[in-house]
């Protein structure tokens, strides 16, 4: 059933073996109590829980916030990314190393530390004419700290496989530096950008630990999904918090759907292909006689 | 021979660099200085201090319990499924793929949902559990279960990518020249992986020790039973000690700057060990 | 080609190694002792189990060893329902403990008979801490919605103590003005004046004092004198309205875990010794109030004395208070979605 070519490596059945039990036992069978309890639910008390106006207003938070998140924290970590990888300057190596702290700090510390230095009494949250913590923004910043190293390291080794040559052609060949970044680099970047974009929002949306601490949890307001299924739990509605999982793993499915889909078909030559064929007002592409 | 790149105006470079320190320092900096602000301001004695409390001891201990049993099987685990999806050709190879993926972007929120539904009180394994007295969630087996699916994919992918890159021909080789498995597997596979794996590791690691949201729900914050770092820290800051949690925060930062530094290290093996391959 | 194969099996070795832990039975030695409570009551029961240690030594010769947990109430009881082997709870109300008959029979449906001033040794009530010199001039409920006023009360969906506040402000209101429609309206109008809403009591008052953020927090009485002891003096202050709730957290013995692990004795001698002299007054040092009036007599000036209202005198028990306040749509769902349309 599964062996289609034949290998002359043993241990296929073995490791197969091992890696579909284990899988089982750690991810799936867990996942399948999810879904048995799901099946109890009837179908008009799942039409009440999704018409119910604070849920719906919790989705919209969680989706805005964690969708902006993923944007900022892949725009700024692209930008880290190419800094890592294509310049050398002093205190390189100290920012490479702790670009991954994030994904080792617990999430509460995180959300601790951010509400310290956010808060409208915090080193941050009193010089910013603005408020950070205890709304959407302060959402968006937590959010932010604990997906940018995804973003970054995704970008990382696709950089770095762009070699110099390729800019230095676009040069000679007479490219301004936009033109190569929308023609040449652009493309190359894009398909692990998007899968970056996708990991984050992923993540971020099921962010919990950093963000209870900076939102001021407040139906309707800034009250984010992960937040209402532990509310939903902690009175005793089982039932509840498993629709919200239910609807959150849906969520997370389609963006690895997505991903899946950007790594078969966003293809660099297409994207060239696709930003040639796309006629900008603002140069002129040279035809090449 | 110099690239073309490089050869910028120094204004548009240093714009870029303080751009850079700006985002790095407003992103990365600002929140982990608090840390230590916070943490030492009542000097290093306070500091120590803080460590001599059993409680916390005991959540030390608990967290470093969790992560080695999770590190240790998840290595088994990413090695096997690295094994089978990049030495093999079948059917359903990338759904297979996908789902040793799902963990990272499950809620941890989720993931102590899913536990608690599979082995609490709702369950159908729950009355054959309770007969031979296993208590799975609100003990210690429940979060090394826990911290084993948030570091799931780690190790396996970070396998999986190395030896898609260096192909099957060594092995093939070898099986040709009349080596079984674990020969080839030893001899052959692991010299070339080893770095891949520490570098899984050591990622494995840094996430298993900072487990909050999956844990704080399945470990029922028994004090010196199943109280893991992450969760001490998070009842001495709520009990107005805000200064003794940061200085918990500090140990665990500085552990995990050192596994950093030991995954860069590997790193720059494993550079070296596929360019070598191509030259 | 023996070292590999050794190699393989030292690696299965290990794994067997690790199994055994992996799986730890609930068994211990020792006779132990699990007090499931809430969030304000860490360092009264860090205290009181030091002092039943040391007395249930003297009396039995048995050593024990207490362990506890804490959390926000509800998600307490939950735990305990998913399977947490607590073999007392000490919640901050009786729905919670209820909640432990309805959902699972882990208890016994009449268990609030079983221990004197049904089953709670110590009893607290809702007061307000204010910031230095109460620039706010905050004294009475009404107080707390007068323009300006920021009130930090906790989410009364995760936390215990919100839904006594709640009841508390409900009960001044219907006294006052004696309809349910304007107390709905007062109550209405106290979330509108709350900036946040935080998951528990505690995190509520963390965020007052070291956030700065409000003017004033509606707490436990335990709690805010909790918090006056944890900062500088006389940076904040306690203002005890005229008319407050009476809080009753209860105590409990969780039938089903005592008799499987065979603990019911040192158990009930547990909560027991909550009633004795010793108890209470420990009670009494930690800021509750104790409910034996003889040594309630000591901490007469601790105490501030005021109309303290019973929730079943108004409300009719938990299990008709949630339905009608706290359940989804209900009420306080009515409130929020209203302020926020």
């Amino acid at each position: 059933m599964f062996s289609s070519k034949y290998s002359v490596i043993p241990g296929f059945w073995l490791s197969l073996g091992y890696t579909l039990s284990w899988l089982s036992l750690i991810v799936l069978l867990p996942l399948a109590a999810l879904l048995l309890y799901a099946s109890h639910i009837h179908f008009d008390q799942l039409i009440t829980i999704l018409s119910n106006r604070q849920l719906q207003s919790a989705l919209k938070l969680s989706l805005y916030t964690s969708f902006y998140a993923s944007l900022l924290a892949s725009i700024f970590g692209a930008f880290l990314a190419w800094m890592l990888t294509r310049y050398s300057f002093t205190g390189k190596k100290i920012i490479d190393s702790m670009i991954d702290l994030p994904l080792a700090l617990p999430t509460a510390i995180a959300g601790i530390a951010l509400t310290t230095l956010y808060a409208p009494n915090g080193l941050l949250g009193s010089l910013l004419p603005f408020k950070v913590a205890y709304t959407p923004l302060g959402i968006i910043v937590a959010m932010v700290f604990v997906t940018i190293p995804f973003t970054i390291r995704t970008l990382e080794p696709i950089i770095k496989d762009i070699p110099y040559s390729v800019e230095e052609a676009a040069k000679t060949l007479g490219a301004t530096p936009l033109q190569t970044f929308l023609y040449v680099i652009f493309p190359m970047l894009f398909p692990a950008w998007l899968t970056g974009f996708s990991l984050a929002m992923a993540r971020s949306l099921g962010e919990y630990g950093s963000v209870v601490f900076i939102a001021a949890n407040i139906p309707y307001k800034t009250e984010i999904l992960p937040i209402l299924i532990v509310s939903k739990l902690d009175q005793f509605d089982y039932t509840g918090a498993t629709v919200i999982s239910l609807l959150m793993l849906l969520i997370s499915f389609g963006l690895l759907f997505f991903i899946t889909i950007i790594q078969r078909w966003i293809k660099p030559h297409r994207l060239i292909w696709f930003m040639t064929h796309l006629s900008l007002p603002f140069f002129s592409k040279k035809k090449s006689s | 021979m110099t690239p073309i790149i490089h050869k910028q105006t120094t204004l548009k470079r240093s714009l870029l660099l303080t751009l850079t320190w700006l985002v790095f320092g407003v992103i990365f900096l600002a929140p982990l200085s608090i840390i230590l602000i916070e943490g030492l301001s009542k000097g290093l004695g306070f500091f120590w201090h803080t460590f001599a409390n059993p409680v916390a001891l005991s959540a030390l201990k608990l967290t470093l319990f969790a992560t080695i049993v999770s590190v240790i099987l998840n290595v088994i685990f990413g090695v096997m499924a690295a094994w089978c999806i990049t030495k093999y050709e079948f059917v359903g190879k990338s759904l297979l793929t996908t789902l040793i993926d799902l963990p990272f972007s499950i809620s941890p929120i989720i993931v102590g949902l899913i536990y608690t539904l599979l082995y609490g009180s709702q369950s159908i394994l729950y009355p054959f559990l309770m007969e031979y007295n296993l208590q799975v969630i609100y003990a210690v087996p429940g979060i090394v279960l826990a911290t084993i699916f948030v570091t799931f994919p780690f190790v396996a992918r970070s396998l999986i990518s190395l030896m898609q890159e260096q192909g099957n021909t060594e092995e093939e080789a070898a099986r040709l020249l009349g080596a079984n498995g674990w020969q080839i597997f030893w001899l052959v596979t692991f010299p070339n992986i080893r770095w891949a794996l520490l570098h899984g590791v050591t990622m494995c690691t840094a996430r298993a020790m900072g487990e909050f949201g999956a844990v704080s729900i399945i470990s029922g914050h028994i004090e010196g039973l199943t109280n893991t770092l992450p969760l001490q820290i998070e009842i001495l800051y709520n009990e107005y000690n805000a200064t003794a949690a940061f200085s918990i925060s500090i140990i665990l930062l500085i552990m995990a700057m050192i596994i950093l530094f030991v995954r860069q290290w590997c790193e720059r093996k494993i550079t070296h060990v596929t360019s070598d391959a191509e030259q | 080609m023996l070292l590999y194969k050794t190699s393989a099996w030292k690696i299965f070795a290990a794994f067997l190694m690790v199994a055994p832990l992996f799986f730890q039975t609930t068994h211990a030695k020792t006779v132990t002792l699990l007090n499931v409570s809430y969030d304000p009551t860490r360092a009264f029961y860090h205290a009181y189990n030091q002092a039943f240690e040391k007395y249930w030594k003297a009396k039995t010769g048995d050593d024990v060893v207490v362990y506890e947990s804490h959390g926000p109430s509800g998600k307490q009881a939950r735990s305990v329902i998913d399977g947490m082997q607590g073999d007392v709870v000490t919640l901050a109300l009786s729905g919670d403990i209820d909640a432990l008959n309805k959902y699972k029979q882990l208890i016994d449906p009449n268990w609030q008979s079983r221990l004197p001033y049904h089953s709670c040794p110590y009893y607290s009530t809702i007061v307000f801490l204010v910031r230095k010199g109460n620039p706010k001039n905050i004294h009475d409920w009404d107080d707390l919605i007068k323009p300006g006023v920021q009130v930090m009360t906790p989410n009364p969906k995760t936390s215990g103590v919100a839904r006594w506040n709640f009841l508390a402000a409900w009960a001044y209101a219907l006294e006052k003005y004696g309809s349910e429609d304007r107390a709905y309206d007062f109550v209405k109008q106290i979330y509108q004046h709350a900036p946040i809403l935080d998951t528990g009591a505690r995190s509520s008052s963390l965020s007052f004092i070291q956030r700065g953020l409000g003017d004033v927090l509606i707490s436990w009485e335990n709690e805010a004198y909790m918090a006056l002891n944890e900062s500088k003096p006389g940076e904040y202050e306690l203002i005890t309205p005229s008319v407050s709730i009476l809080a009753e957290p209860p105590v409990a013995v969780v039938d089903s875990v005592v008799d499987k692990k065979g603990t019911r004795a040192v158990a009930e001698g547990y909560l027991n010794y909550l009633y004795s002299d010793v108890g209470q007054t420990l009670a009494g040092e930690y800021y509750y109030r104790p409910s034996n009036p003889k040594i309630a007599e000591k901490f007469k000036d601790k105490f501030h004395s005021l109309k303290l209202i019973p929730i079943d005198k108004v409300f009719k028990g938990w299990k008709q208070i949630n339905n009608k306040f706290f359940k989804d749509n209900k009420i306080f769902d009515k409130i929020m979605s209203e302020i926020n349309r």
